[in-house]
């Protein structure tokens, strides 16, 4: 691709998904576009009709109505277990609980989704930073999708764009980096701003994107196979799910952040105080360990949309990129997307040093 | 059975029988309490967001001064060590005392844990077979094992001395000694703990070297013992208990011997880093010099550096680490010394930059000020109590048959 093609896209205009070509965001719209796997999309229409039992029960609750459900729910809350080790009857309970609380809280049919694994799917993501412009849709569709707290006081953001800069060598430097009398080197071009500045800036507010001289990289958590931060847990409490996210309990999260200090790649946010989530905005189709609304005092992160991803359709980012520069599907199917980019582009991972294995690549054309 | 109960009450009613001194000392920790109250209020119904940290700077004063009272407590062993090994008699007399030191600080380093936590109210899911304990993957539950382990021990070993000491009854070496050293190889395994706690993270390259659990044990050898030389000198002053200048001079000594290798791995650090700067020296380097124009840490650095140097320098010297008007006042320095080492010096630049290169600083806000001092105020209300409980029984003043 030649980089004339990229689109230039305005960013004076303050709606939260820029400019008019890709239209409204909206969170509820079915995904018109499907995974490329058609064994993947059989799987999860025999699944939908056995999942949505608990959000049966509780719409069927929410109709017949109880004003002490609340405080009873939030009581109840405190003392359920792991979700992990919860038997199907006290996951459906737990689901069911929360469909109530969210339904009060936001004034709407909040679904609490618990849908499991589904066999055969590790989920994988590609990321073209070749074409990515820097528009941010992602980060902003994010938000809108998976609920997270949002105003002056605290706004969490799983995905940040980091901004790399161009430097530039210059010929007056040239000689500066030759050893001097004392045999020291004392200047030269590398103590300036040269070559491709690493150090990622991401609270850039370009008028346009792309900017000159910039190329961007997006990050969010990795899915790693082997996740730093679920190894330092003390209370496992964020695990890798058999189909490839790394999840959260929120409910069962104790706040000690050891699971922030561990993450070599920044991907995971605290809630430092009550989240803040206008109920007009709240995105009512929800995950237990994905987009739920969160509480104060944990930890969440990235679960590459589980709400979505186990119903078939995209992640949220995949979705809004105008560009096509992200690319997600099951790394298990040779013909799936993600997989072909693995086979055919040069693909790299983020601090490959570090032996995390993530399942999210970068790549270029 | 009634000699248990009898020694409770002798116990308590001894604690409450002080001077004006004393209750003023006391009344003036209480004092912390009131805005420690409100801090926790406010922390607990606001959440974390009352405090300066942020996902940038996670990790802040609550944990430093973690870290730092764990050093303390198992910088008691410091007495335990040369009076049971080296059976070295002036201290063997007041082994105790450094046994409730040792409880005093691991009770505030499990109530910074408290400040730390965003959830509190769920630390029963750590509890083992009650909710799930991450043993052994996570550093966090070998580190909340060890300390509870060497709080039972100094609580066993500690209080089984008083109440011998108390019915006036003989030792149980072969039940006491063998506890006696389980205490002192523990007390390094709590340091240890706790400095895996943060170099098992390749992400905090600051962190992520070997060098972390014999720094932390040095530097913690040369605090401990400076409290403890404080405590004495206080004790000495105020109360019956006669501590012989013998066992000051050896815990000054182990002070001056123990900052000695602290300072040099503090040094070889700052060369190891800085010969090469590479991205995993920025944080030593935003530390010591700051980076763009950020640079609230640099005189926390500098002034620690210098007070244990200072400090260093005068004790090396026997004339001055042997006079006693001098000496509390440099123990007062390195203390303040390491504290700001490990804690400003170590567990903040850790986090800065972030692992995607973002300076962001960090500085505390009066919530987390005042939680902290409410932590230290409480800490030294009980150790002011069991030294004093300790004082009486070593004394002979609290006696089983005295009272019958």
């Amino acid at each position: 691709m030649s980089e004339n093609t990229i689109p230039v896209v305005e960013l004076s205009d303050q709606s939260p998904c820029g400019g008019e070509s890709v239209g409204q965001w909206d969170p509820n719209a079915q995904d018109d576009r499907s995974l490329d796997s058609p064994s993947r999309r059989t799987f999860v229409q025999n699944s939908a009709a056995g999942m949505s039992a608990a959000s049966l029960m509780g719409t069927a609750a929410l109709v017949t109505g109880s004003d002490d459900a609340d405080a009873n729910t939030t009581w109840a809350e405190h003392f359920q277990g792991n979700y992990r080790l919860m038997s199907d009857e006290e996951k459906a309970e737990a689901l069911d609980r929360l469909e109530k609380r969210y339904s009060l809280e936001y004034e709407k049919d909040v679904t609490v989704d618990g849908t499991e694994a589904a066999d055969n799917v590790l989920f994988g993501y590609a990321l073209n930073i070749k074409k990515c412009i820097g528009c941010r849709r992602c980060v902003k569709a994010c938000v809108q999708e998976n609920n997270q707290t949002r105003g002056d006081e605290q706004e969490i953001e799983w995905i940040r764009v980091l901004k790399m800069e161009k430097g530039e060598f210059t010929q007056e430097k040239l000689k500066d980096g030759y050893p001097g009398e004392v045999g020291i080197q004392v200047g030269g071009n590398a103590y300036g701003a040269v070559g491709v500045v690493l150090e990622g800036e991401h609270y850039y507010e370009p008028d346009k994107v792309p900017e000159q001289d910039s190329h961007y990289m997006p990050i969010a958590c990795m899915q790693c196979e082997k996740p730093p931060c679920v190894k330092v847990c003390p209370v496992r409490t964020t695990y890798r799910e058999a189909d490839g996210p790394v999840v959260i309990d929120y409910n069962w999260c104790i706040g000690c952040r050891m699971c922030i200090g561990a993450c070599p790649y920044w991907a995971r946010r605290f809630n430092w105080g009550e989240p803040k989530l206008p109920k007009e905005e709240m995105n009512p189709d929800t995950h237990y360990l994905g987009n739920r609304p969160r509480m104060k005092g944990v930890v969440e992160k990235c679960t590459f949309c589980i709400q979505r991803t186990r119903q078939g359709r995209y992640p949220a980012c995949v979705e809004v990129c105008p560009v096509g520069a992200r690319k997600f599907g099951n790394l298990l199917d040779p013909n799936s997307e993600v997989r072909r980019v693995l086979a055919t582009k040069r693909v790299f991972r983020l601090k490959a040093e570090l032996n995390t294995y993530p399942k999210f690549f970068y790549y270029v054309d | 059975m009634k000699i248990m109960i009898q020694f409770v009450i002798d116990y308590i009613s001894y604690i409450f029988k002080g001077g004006l001194r004393f209750y003023a000392w006391m009344g003036f920790l209480a004092l912390f309490l009131l805005p420690w109250a409100y801090g926790n209020y406010m922390q607990f119904t606001q959440g974390m967001i009352v405090t300066g940290l942020s996902d940038q700077v996670s990790w802040g004063l609550y944990l430093a001064n973690f870290v730092f009272l764990v050093g303390v407590a198992a910088g008691a062993v410091t007495i335990v060590f040369p009076a049971y090994v080296y059976k070295y008699e002036p201290l063997h007399k007041v082994a105790v005392l450094g046994e409730m030191l040792a409880i005093a600080a691991v009770i505030m380093c499990i109530l910074f844990v408290f400040s730390h936590m965003g959830r509190p109210d769920r630390l029963w899911h750590m509890v083992p077979l009650l909710g799930i304990y991450n043993f052994p993957n996570s550093m966090l539950t070998w580190d909340t094992m060890v300390l509870i382990g060497y709080f039972l021990l100094n609580l066993v070993c500690g209080f089984y001395y008083l109440y011998q000491k108390y019915t006036g009854r003989p030792l149980n070496n072969n039940f006491y000694l063998p506890l006696i050293f389980i205490s002192i190889v523990w007390a390094l395994s709590i340091h240890t703990v706790t400095a895996f706690l943060i170099n098992t993270m390749p992400a905090r390259p600051m962190w992520h070297h070997g060098m972390m659990p014999i720094r932390f044990i040095s530097t913690a050898f040369a605090a401990g013992p400076s409290l403890i030389i404080v405590i004495f000198l206080i004790i000495r002053k105020n109360t019956a208990l006669w501590i012989e200048d013998k066992a000051i001079n050896m815990l000054s000594t182990i002070v001056v011997g123990c900052l000695s290798i602290g300072l040099f791995l503090t040094l070889s650090e700052v060369v190891t880093e800085l010969y090469h700067p590479t991205e995993h020296s920025d944080g030593l380097r935003y530390l010591m010099f700051g980076k763009h124009g950020l640079s609230n840490l640099v005189p926390w650095f500098w002034g620690s550096l210098v007070a244990m140097l200072v400090g260093w320098v005068l004790l090396l010297i026997p004339r001055v680490r042997k006079n006693y008007t001098v000496l509390p006042y440099i123990c007062v320095l390195i203390f303040l010394g390491i504290w700001v080492e490990k804690g400003m010096g170590l567990l903040i630049p850790g986090s800065i930059p972030t692992p995607i290169g973002e300076f962001t600083q960090y500085s505390p806000t009066m919530i987390e000020i005042m939680n902290c001092l409410g932590n230290w105020a409480i800490g030294f209300l009980i150790l002011t109590v069991l030294l004093k409980g300790a004082i009486g029984i070593v004394l002979g003043d609290v006696k089983y048959t005295k009272t019958q």
